[in-house]
């Protein structure tokens, strides 16, 4: 998917001016309230004319004043998931999925509602009335809704944002897997750096209705992590642990990491603060923390006065911080050997 | 009580007039109701304006203006005396009387029931496929349901108590424009006639209690449904 945006939109004493290209199927929209993102997704999807310029989605114009184009947003093929989940109160949940699907040509028809119902688990619900499903389960046909319309863009505004921390990780597998699975392209629009990491390859970031700057998940979360209240965060996919002491050890590339708050089958995802990590130069004796992992320095990052450590395990990286004097004083440089300790209740596991 | 045959034709009238002046103003409302939320366009508080002033203004001086509108001499008027169409001192412009003075009632519920319409569904029903009129249709119509019905029943009631404009431009004439208001008005004006009032009085408030049951269970109803 290529997007092309040059446009300009007054409202009240507000300017959003965006002229940016982008390439890429996942691609995240970040910014603080008020910056202009939801303005930007009304102007891709048609729900609001630009006073200026063009917009064009894969080289197809959408919108263009010199040639005088403006296509309606039924002709656009964006679909949107909202922060709220927007179903038809008057219709059934089925009515609801069908909406879309119903008004798509037969020929772009590529995905069929029992695959998609299938995916998104939907069966259960399809015969109740949208009144009687809980937030998650609302958004989950909010979802389907907008993909049976079989988009050629998805537009995800904030859909996460109305969710409680143990929903919104309930949701996210599976906003990403049928992205994958149909091979619908999506922006991701959220304030939240957590998710732009677990949702974004690429990310556009705005400020005061402009773009700001283009970066990857990566480096915005080490760009932000001295402002961020959990500084940067690390998010680890763990498996299949077994059980010791009372703790869920779980196996990490050449490591095990002990983790108090695990899950006793399947796959879990753990975020790490960049804060609870301790370093130490060399082998400490006997700590309580019970992890503790050998690693290498593979790069060091700034960061408003304090110093990223990127640790390098055979396979696996952490980022760790600390501040500017401490790399000072234990002379830390890429390439030094350092001892991380982690405590067993410093993961957080997310879904 | 009492009605003589003169009182149930004006009572079938009241009801056959009421109920053609909803119907008709109906497709109107909603269309201005539409026109006014959802749309922006200059001339938009005039346009308000007009469509309320019917509901501030004697129905006396409405039923006047139709008059002048409607009469031989009239704009209106001309064009129908042309095409041979009786409109003055007919059942039609009893209708006519009440439509117009109804009609701010019928538009004003139904802009209420389309305003607590969240415009995200508007726009989710867009981006997924709908045109505008399509949106209309299956989006905003069944919607504001409610605010059409309360209109509607609104509107219909007022028409069953139009008194000022229609004496005006369709007179009293017993058994072809006398309705219920103007019946009781020519038995008040004679003493003896007190009783035959009543009647009428009577049957006039029994409607007004079926007319609001309806609207009442109605509402209740369209709420288990989880409509607006």
């Amino acid at each position: 998917m290529k997007l092309r945006i040059n446009t300009e939109k007054k409202q009240g004493n507000f300017l959003l001016q965006v002229h940016t290209e982008v390439s890429g199927e996942r691609i995240g929209i970040f910014g603080q309230s008020g910056s202009g993102k939801s303005t930007l997704v009304h102007l891709i999807s048609g729900l609001l004319q630009p006073d200026r310029g063009e917009i064009y989605l894969n080289d197809e114009c959408l919108f263009s004043t010199s040639k005088r184009v403006n296509l309606s947003p039924e002709r656009r093929r964006i679909a949107i998931v909202f922060q709220q989940a927007m179903l038809f109160p008057h219709l059934s949940v089925k009515a609801n999925l069908l909406y879309g699907y119903r008004r798509c040509r037969t020929e772009n028809r590529q995905i069929k509602p029992e695959t998609l119902i299938a995916i998104l688990k939907l069966q259960p619900l399809l015969q109740r009335g949208v009144a009687n499903l809980s937030g998650g389960e609302k958004q989950r046909v909010a979802l389907g809704r907008a993909i049976l319309a079989n988009p050629r863009l998805l537009l995800m505004d904030e859909p996460l944002s109305a969710l409680d921390d143990t929903l919104r990780f309930q949701i996210i597998p599976y906003l990403k897997s049928v992205s994958e699975e149909f091979g619908i392209p999506y922006l991701f629009i959220s304030h939240s750096i957590l998710e732009m990491q677990l949702m974004a390859d690429r990310i556009l970031v705005i400020k005061n209705g402009q773009i700001a700057e283009t970066t990857t998940p990566d480096q915005l979360a080490r760009k932000s992590m001295a402002q961020s209240p959990k500084g940067y965060l690390n998010l680890i996919h763990l498996a299949d642990p077994f059980q010791k002491n009372g703790l869920y050890a779980y196996q990490w590339g050449d490591n095990t990491l002990f983790v108090s708050d695990g899950e006793p089958t399947g796959q879990s995802l753990f975020e790490l603060s960049s804060r609870e990590i301790i370093l130490f130069k060399k082998h400490p004796e006997a700590i309580s923390a019970r992890n503790l992992l050998k690693c290498t320095v593979a790069e060091m990052f700034d960061s408003e006065g304090r110093v990223g450590i990127v640790l390098a395990m055979k396979s696996e990286k952490l980022v760790a911080e600390i501040v500017r004097s401490a790399a000072e004083e234990l002379k830390i440089t890429v390439g030094s050997t350092l001892f991380a300790a982690i405590k067993a209740s410093s993961f957080r596991k997310l879904g | 009580m009492t009605l003589t045959p003169e009182d149930s034709t004006a009572i079938w009238l009241s009801l056959k007039v009421a109920l053609t002046a909803t119907l008709l103003a109906l497709p109107f409302g909603f269309a201005l109701a539409w026109l006014i939320v959802f749309k922006k366009f200059r001339g938009k508080v005039m346009l308000e304006v007009l469509v309320n002033l019917p509901l501030t203004l004697p129905p006396v001086v409405i039923g006047f203006f139709l008059l002048l509108l409607l009469g031989k001499n009239g704009w209106i008027g001309k064009l129908l005396d042309a095409s041979a169409i009786p409109i003055i001192f007919t059942w039609k412009a009893a209708v006519i009387a009440s439509a117009t003075v109804g009609f701010p009632l019928l538009v004003r519920s139904i802009r209420l029931g389309m305003e607590s319409i969240d415009e995200q569904l508007i726009e989710a029903s867009r981006s997924l496929g709908a045109a505008w009129y399509d949106t209309l249709v299956t989006i905003i119509l069944p919607l504001s349901l409610r605010g059409i019905m309360a209109g509607s029943l609104l509107m219909f009631a007022r028409s069953l108590g139009e008194f000022g404009a229609t004496i005006i431009i369709a007179g009293n004439i017993p058994g072809v424009t006398q309705t219920i208001p103007l019946a009781i008005y020519d038995y008040a004006s004679s003493p003896s006639s007190v009783t035959m009032a009543l009647s009428l009085c009577l049957v006039s408030i029994l409607i007004s209690v079926v007319v609001l049951t309806i609207h009442e269970l109605l509402g209740k109803k369209l709420d288990r449904r989880g409509a607006l």
